[in-house]
C-alpha cells in the first residue's frame, strides 16, 4: 500500500474487469441493433440521387409517403390492415388466453398435460403454421368439406384466404390460433402467485367461480393484461412472416392482407414493376417505430400509471 | 407439486364437480383444435396421394402407406444441409448470447458504478424496440462487413436480438446469489473472473430459462434468414422449407413431408426443454 496521502484531484480509474464483463454485449448490442436503427432513421432522411451519391432532404422521404397517393394509399391500407390485425388479437387471443388460464388454474388432474399441449402451436414456425392453415383451408383438399358437411354448414366452405373480404380476418385467426399460448401462460403465471388464502376466504363467503374471478383474480391480474397487450402490440405491428408465407410478399388477394410488415418488405425490395428503394423502405421503418414509441408510450404513462394507482 | 405439501390439512376432495368436468371438456376441445393441424400434416404426409384427398382423417395403413413425398423431397432439396445451417445458427448464437449475456448481467448486478442504471436502461430498449426495424442497417452493415450469404450474419444479429431480454432475466436472478458467498470467494483471494465463473453454475436454472426463451425466434426466423443468407448454402430450414413449399404447392406428399420434417425437430425440443421454456417465460412462476 502507498502510504502517499491521495491525490484529490484524481479520480479512481474505471476498473478493468467491469470493463471486461460489459464490453463484448454492448459492442454487438450496439453495433448489431442500436447503430442499424439510428442508421436506418438517417437513411430515411436521405434520398439517393445517383449511384452511390445521396442527400439530406429531412422530412421530404416522410412527406412522399403520406402526401402521394403512389405511397399514401397502400400505407394508409397496411395501417389500417395491422390495426385490424391487433384488434382481431385483443379480442380473440388474449380473452381465450385468459380463459385458458383459468381453466388451467383450477389444477385439474393432468393440467401439466394441457399447458404442454395448448403451448405447443406457439412453438412451431410461423411460416409452417400458415401453410400447414393454408393447406387445410384449401378447398382443394377438402378437409374443410369433410368437416363442414356433417354439420350442414356446406355454406361455409369458401377459400377463406383467398377472398379479399375474409383472407385478413382469416390470417389474423391462424396467428391468435398459433400464439394464444403466449398470454394463457403469462396469465397463468399472474394466477398462481394469487396467495391460497385470499380463494379460501372467497370460498368461505361462498362465493362461487364467476365472482372469484371477477372480485380477486381479475384485479389481481391487471397489470399483466396490460403487458399482454404492450406486448401482441408491438409484436402485430412488426409482424411480416404469416403474411408473407401465406399470401406472399404482394399480400394478396390485390393487397386485402398487407399490413407494415410487407409493405417494408416491398418497398425496400420492389415488386412487378416497381424498383426497390431503401431510403423510402426505411421511412416505412421509421413509420413503424413510430406507431410502436406511440403505443409503448400509451401503456407507460396511461395504463402503468392507473394500475399502480389501484394497487396502493 | 410443493404447494399441496404445504397445506396443514389435506383438503377433502370432493367428487367431480360441474365445473371441473367443464373445465376438463373446454381445455380437452382446445387440445384437439390445437393439435389438429400438425397431426393432420404429419398423419398425411405417409399416406398415398389418392387416401390424402379420398380419407384425409384416416391413419395411414400399410396399403395406404408411402414415403414418396421424402423422396421428392431429399431428390429437390438440401434438407440435411438446411437443417445443419439452422443447428449452427441457433446454437451458435444461443452460445454467444449466454456468454457475453452472462458477462454483462454479472457486472450490472455486482458492481455499483457509474453509468450502471444508464446501462441498463440502454440495453431494455431492445426489449421492446424490435430489431427488424434496423433490417435496412443491418444489410448495408452486413454487405460492408462480406457477412452477406454467410451464417455469421445470422448469429450476430441474434445475438445482438438476444441480448437484452438475457441480460434483463440474468440480472435479476444474479441479485438473488447470497453475498457470503461472494464475499469469502474475494477473502480467499479469488479474481473477479473466478468469482464470475462461480456464479455461472448457481443461476443454472436462468441459463436454462434464457437458452429456451431465446431459442424459438432464432430457429422459426424467416425474415433475416431471406434478407441476410439467401444463398443456396446458407438457407436455414425454415427459408428452404418455405421456398420448397411455395415451388411445390401443388405435389402435397411433397409439401406435407417437408412441413413435417420442420415440425418434428422443434415439437420434440419443446417437449424436452418445456419446463424452461415455461419457467422462463413466466418468470419462473411455472414449473
Amino acid at each position: 500500500m502507498s502510504l502517499a496521502p491521495p491525490r484529490p484531484a484524481r479520480r479512481r480509474p474505471f476498473p478493468l474487469h467491469i470493463v471486461v464483463f460489459l464490453t463484448p454485449a454492448l459492442l454487438i448490442y450496439t453495433a448489431v441493433m442500436i447503430y442499424p436503427i439510428l442508421a436506418s432513421l438517417w437513411l430515411s432522411l436521405n434520398q439517393q440521387t445517383g449511384p452511390g451519391a445521396s442527400h439530406f432532404v429531412g422530412l421530404g422521404n416522410y412527406r412522399k409517403l403520406l402526401g402521394t397517393e403512389l405511397y399514401a394509399l397502400p400505407l394508409w391500407n397496411a395501417l389500417k390492415n395491422n390495426l385490424i390485425f391487433f384488434v382481431v388479437h385483443m379480442l380473440a387471443q388474449n380473452p381465450v388466453g385468459l380463459l385458458l388460464a383459468v381453466l388451467l388454474s383450477f389444477k385439474l388432474r393432468g393440467s401439466a398435460i394441457y399447458r404442454t399441449i395448448l403451448f405447443m402451436p406457439t412453438v412451431l414456425s410461423v411460416v409452417i403454421v400458415g401453410f400447414a392453415w393454408k393447406l387445410i383451408l384449401n378447398p382443394a383438399w377438402g378437409v374443410q368439406r369433410s368437416l363442414l358437411e356433417p354439420l350442414h354448414l356446406q355454406a361455409l366452405d369458401l377459400p377463406w384466404l383467398g377472398l379479399p373480404a375474409t383472407a385478413l380476418g382469416t390470417l389474423s385467426l391462424i396467428s391468435v390460433w398459433q400464439n394464444v399460448g403466449i398470454p394463457m401462460l403469462l396469465f397463468l403465471a399472474a394466477l398462481v402467485r394469487i396467495p391460497e388464502e385470499l380463494y379460501e376466504a372467497a370460498r368461505l363467503d361462498g362465493a362461487g367461480a364467476w365472482t372469484v374471478f371477477r372480485r380477486i383474480q381479475l384485479p389481481l391480474i391487471l397489470p399483466t393484461v396490460g403487458i399482454v397487450s404492450v406486448l401482441t402490440f408491438v409484436g402485430n405491428f412488426n409482424a411480416f412472416d404469416l403474411v408473407y408465407a401465406v399470401q406472399g410478399a404482394l399480400a394478396g388477394p390485390n393487397f386485402a392482407s398487407d399490413i407494415l410488415g410487407t409493405l417494408f418488405y416491398r418497398t425496400f425490395f420492389g415488386y412487378q414493376l416497381q424498383s426497390g428503394d431503401a431510403n423510402m423502405g426505411a421511412a416505412v421503418a421509421g413509420v413503424m417505430l413510430g406507431v410502436i414509441l406511440v403505443g409503448l408510450l400509451i401503456y407507460l404513462v396511461a395504463w402503468q400509471r392507473r394500475v399502480t394507482e389501484v394497487e396502493f | 407439486m410443493r404447494r399441496t405439501a404445504v397445506l396443514p390439512l389435506p383438503v377433502p376432495r370432493k367428487g367431480p364437480t360441474s365445473t371441473s368436468v367443464l373445465a376438463h371438456l373446454a381445455l380437452m376441445l382446445y387440445c384437439v383444435l390445437a393439435l389438429f393441424p400438425i397431426v393432420m400434416v404429419i398423419m398425411n404426409s405417409f399416406k398415398d396421394r389418392l387416401s390424402i384427398f379420398s380419407a384425409p382423417f384416416a391413419l395411414p395403413t400399410p396399403s395406404t402407406f408411402t414415403l414418396d413425398g421424402y423422396r421428392t423431397l431429399a431428390d429437390a432439396a438440401n434438407f440435411p444441409l438446411f437443417f445443419l445451417n439452422s443447428l449452427v445458427v441457433t446454437l451458435g448464437s444461443l452460445a454467444l448470447i449466454v456468454l457475453v449475456s452472462s458477462m454483462a448481467a454479472f457486472a450490472l448486478s455486482e458492481y455499483t458504478f457509474r453509468f450502471n442504471t444508464m446501462l441498463a436502461l440502454y440495453l431494455s430498449i431492445g426489449i421492446m424496440v424490435p430489431i427488424r426495424l434496423g433490417t435496412v442497417g443491418i444489410l448495408n452493415l452486413m454487405v460492408s462487413l462480406h457477412l452477406i450469404n454467410t451464417l455469421w450474419a445470422l448469429i450476430l444479429v441474434y445475438t445482438a436480438q438476444g441480448i437484452p431480454l438475457a441480460v434483463f432475466v440474468l440480472s435479476s436472478f444474479m441479485r438473488g446469489v447470497p453475498r457470503d458467498l461472494k464475499e469469502a470467494a474475494r477473502i480467499d483471494g479469488a479474481s473477479e473472473y473466478r468469482i464470475y465463473a462461480l456464479i455461472l453454475p448457481l443461476v443454472r436454472p436462468a441459463l436454462g430459462a434464457v437458452t429456451a426463451i431465446s431459442m424459438i425466434p432464432i430457429w422459426n426466423d424467416l425474415w433475416f434468414p431471406l434478407l441476410l443468407a439467401p444463398g443456396e448454402q446458407t438457407k436455414t430450414i425454415v427459408l428452404g422449407a418455405s421456398a420448397f413449399l411455395g415451388q411445390y404447392v401443388n405435389d402435397y406428399n411433397a409439401v406435407l413431408a417437408a412441413l413435417t420434417l420442420a415440425i418434428v425437430p422443434i415439437v420434440a425440443l419443446y417437449v424436452v426443454f418445456s419446463r424452461q421454456l415455461v419457467s422462463g417465460i413466466t418468470g419462473g412462476a411455472l414449473k
